[in-house]
């Protein structure tokens, strides 16, 4: 995990003085709230429907027990007793006071953390594979790169007031576990024929109002150019992206405008232009990062003990339900990456208390070398977990609440915050999701990985467009309707869901899914996941299964 | 309107022309990019001080041939929201190597100037001096950036690389 230098400790230490004094004067009139609201959001301070939301910067998603243990604090001291983790692998606490945040961001401070950027017009916290570093599909481990993207991109002198705001996600490995295709910038790693490692990138993909699949800017970059082509396409899109109206200001809108040949024809000059001075990034300064990440001591297994796991979950079949959906390969040897979910039945997608927190760290200490990752499908990772300890961990787990074997699975639902908090809202999502998560649940081995995905508004936080069943509220004359789109996907073949009708009151939406799933698992053939059962049969028996006369 | 340049907060020497607008004899006058272009010739032989007001949606490279000419360049900020002038900045430092004024005009507030200031701008139009007082304090609020930039100061990059 990268630890801060003398240089990163004072810069958010100036950081938080700077909010501070920023909030005096905000509190002493001598700011309006107009002149107030970016300097709040890029420290990721909104307004919500009923107190101020803090948005926490958890960079790619990767936490340590220190920092969890004060996060944890957070919600006990200046929230309710919980926090919400996102789908930009951030953490959100709901009921904050305004004259608190710059204590709550001091404490953030002292554990290495910040909320810089996690809002406003500008370079968004930075994403990643939540398997990063363990996934035994990886080509290389994209955190390096997204620190060094972290650095480059904090208090950027140049983009910090964007036509909207804008989004990189990087992974390293073959499964995308990180939906870069939807992002303003996604980025693979890539082995080139050469067999140099550099980067695909990818521009424009990106949900809300106008969801797109992000296209290929370029095939392979050197590692060494990856900040200056950064640069170029921020610049491009600074200079060129539409600032008239709100909803088509994403970058995504500038390279449909352009189509993506004229975009690479401008990203590509402004890069030729460029030098290869400051910005490059010489093997040592990548090697200097990337020494942060290096791999722990893994212990040796010892003989015997895959055995024992294997009588062990035998006589147990709920460890060995747990161990089958939660539980992914890790690239050492007698080791494995367990995801614990944040999506019991009936409960809010995302949320987790300040004790279980609390938990969590120990566990991560006791059991995952002292590494906690956040996914972006609200749930958290052990990457680093003895296979012979799965057992006694998800006893642990199970006691918390934190057991259930649900990952990938119908009722491992993502829902933004919604109407109960969101002041863009249009609907609710977490009750949707706590009905359909207590109504599927039964049925979750039975149905297989399924991915549903709610938001409450067109902006797509829940990212609806990209589940294999996609459910957006919408409000017609003050009543709370439920769009339903079919077949989307947000792995490496990520695709846009279709709508399939008119949108459904609240009260039926669980018989509105149930129906999909009934289409599904009739049509379905053997392995085949519910998207590709989509593309092969159509729509149509959905739609048939979906209005039939009751 | 009073400027804030060099630290000190005074009042702007420069007048700021109207396309129609006769050209004072030998002070410092700046003119709008559409007059520029129109009236080029006459303007390139003034002699006298020269200011160019470039609105944000103009392409900087386009005045490669031209920069020499300019003491100061005037950059717009309509809404601070608007960021298009951080560019133009950069590149009018970093790719023309424009040394004269760049200046910030509009909607300039304090939180703002340290950015302007790492894009390369040096000098910015504040409204009342008794909150401009209170801007310089703005520009020391942190010791040093992440990124490269026009203000000539090492990056923290930069920095770990000589501590070694």
């Amino acid at each position: 995990m990268y630890r801060y230098d003398a240089f990163d400790r004072r810069f958010v230490e100036e950081r938080v003085a700077q909010y501070r004094d920023q909030v005096r004067r905000r509190l002493a009139g001598q700011l309006s709230e107009d002149e107030f609201r970016p300097l709040r959001l890029m420290n990721g301070l909104y307004l919500q429907l009923h107190a101020y939301m803090l948005r926490i910067a958890v960079p790619y998603g990767a936490l340590s027990p220190e920092k969890l243990r004060l996060l944890a604090k957070i919600a006990r001291r200046y929230d309710r007793g919980y926090g919400h983790f996102t789908t930009r692998q951030n953490i959100q606490f709901n009921w904050i006071k305004l004259e608190e945040t710059p204590d709550i961001l001091a404490e953030l401070a002292s554990v290495e953390m910040h909320a810089i950027q996690t809002s406003g017009n500008c370079i968004r916290n930075v994403t990643a594979d939540p398997f990063a570093g363990v996934a035994d599909d990886e080509i290389e481990d994209p955190r390096p790169y997204c620190e060094i993207i972290r650095q480059w991109s904090t208090l950027h002198p140049e983009f910090s007031f964007l036509p909207r705001k804008f989004k990189i996600a990087v992974s390293g490995a073959a499964a995308d576990r990180a939906a870069v295709r939807v992002h303003d910038i996604g980025l693979y790693l890539r082995r080139n024929e050469a067999g140099e490692v550099g980067f695909e990138v990818l521009v424009g993909g990106g949900l809300g109002r106008t969801p797109m699949i992000g296209k290929t800017l370029r095939g392979f970059l050197p590692k060494r150019r990856l900040l200056a082509y950064l640069e170029a396409i921020l610049r491009v899109y600074n200079e060129f992206g539409r600032r008239d109206n709100l909803y088509k200001s994403r970058i995504k809108i500038l390279v449909h405008a352009l189509g993506v040949e004229k975009m690479r024809e401008a990203v590509e000059a402004e890069f030729a232009a460029m030098d290869d001075g400051p910005l490059a990034l010489p093997a040592e300064t990548i090697a200097a990062i990337a020494a942060h990440f290096a791999p722990p001591d893994y212990a040796v297994p010892e003989p015997g003990e895959e055995a024992a796991l294997g009588r062990a979950l035998a006589a147990e079949p709920a460890l060995a339900r747990w161990v089958k959906h939660n539980v992914a390969a890790h690239r050492a040897p007698g080791h494995a990456i367990v995801t614990v979910s944040l999506k019991p039945p009936g409960r809010p997608p995302g949320d987790a208390s300040a004790a279980q927190m609390e938990l969590l760290a120990d566990l991560a200490e006791r059991y995952s070398l002292g590494e906690i990752r956040v996914s972006y499908e609200q749930n958290l990772v052990l990457p680093h977990v003895r296979r012979r300890d799965l057992p006694e961990l998800w006893r642990r787990l199970g006691e918390a609440g934190l057991a259930t074997a649900n990952i990938g699975l119908a009722s491992d639902i993502i829902a933004c915050p919604g109407l109960d908090y969101c002041s863009l809202a249009s609907a609710r999502s977490i009750p949707i999701a706590e009905r359909l998560s207590e109504h599927l649940a039964s049925r979750d081995q039975e149905i297989g990985e399924l991915h549903i995905k709610i938001s409450g508004c067109v902006n797509a936080c829940g990212h609806h467009h990209v589940g294999h069943i996609g459910i957006l509220g919408v409000d017609k004359n003050g009543e709370e309707f439920y769009q339903i789109t079919i077949g989307g996907s947000a792995d490496e073949n990520a695709a846009l869901g279709a709508i399939v009708g008119p949108a459904v009151p609240s009260a039926e939406v669980t018989h509105a899914v149930d129906a999909l799933i009934e289409v599904y698992l009739d049509l379905r053939r053997k392995g085949e996941r519910f998207p590709e059962t989509y593309r092969r049969v159509g729509a149509q028996p959905f739609k048939e299964a979906l209005y039939a006369p009751a | 309107m009073l400027l804030l340049k060099d630290g000190r907060i005074g009042e702007d020497p420069w007048r700021h022309l109207d396309d129609a607008e006769p050209l004072p004899d030998g002070a410092p006058a700046t003119v709008s990019l559409k007059r520029w272009s129109a009236e080029r010739g006459a303007l390139m032989r003034r002699k006298g001080r020269l200011g160019l007001r470039l609105p944000n949606d103009a392409a900087p490279l386009a005045l490669a041939e031209d920069i020499a000419r300019f003491d100061l360049i005037a950059l717009s900020f309509p809404r601070f929201t608007d960021g298009r002038a951080y560019s133009q900045a950069r590149l009018l430092r970093g790719r023309l190597g424009f040394r004269g004024e760049l200046r910030a005009t509009g909607n300039v507030l304090r939180d703002q100037l340290m950015f302007m200031r790492r894009c390369g701008i040096d000098a910015f139009e504040v409204g009342d001096r008794a909150l401009a007082e209170n801007w310089l304090a703005a520009l020391g609020e942190f010791g040093a950036f992440y990124q490269p930039a026009e203000d000539g100061q090492p990056w923290i990059a930069r920095r770990r690389a000589l501590a070694g």
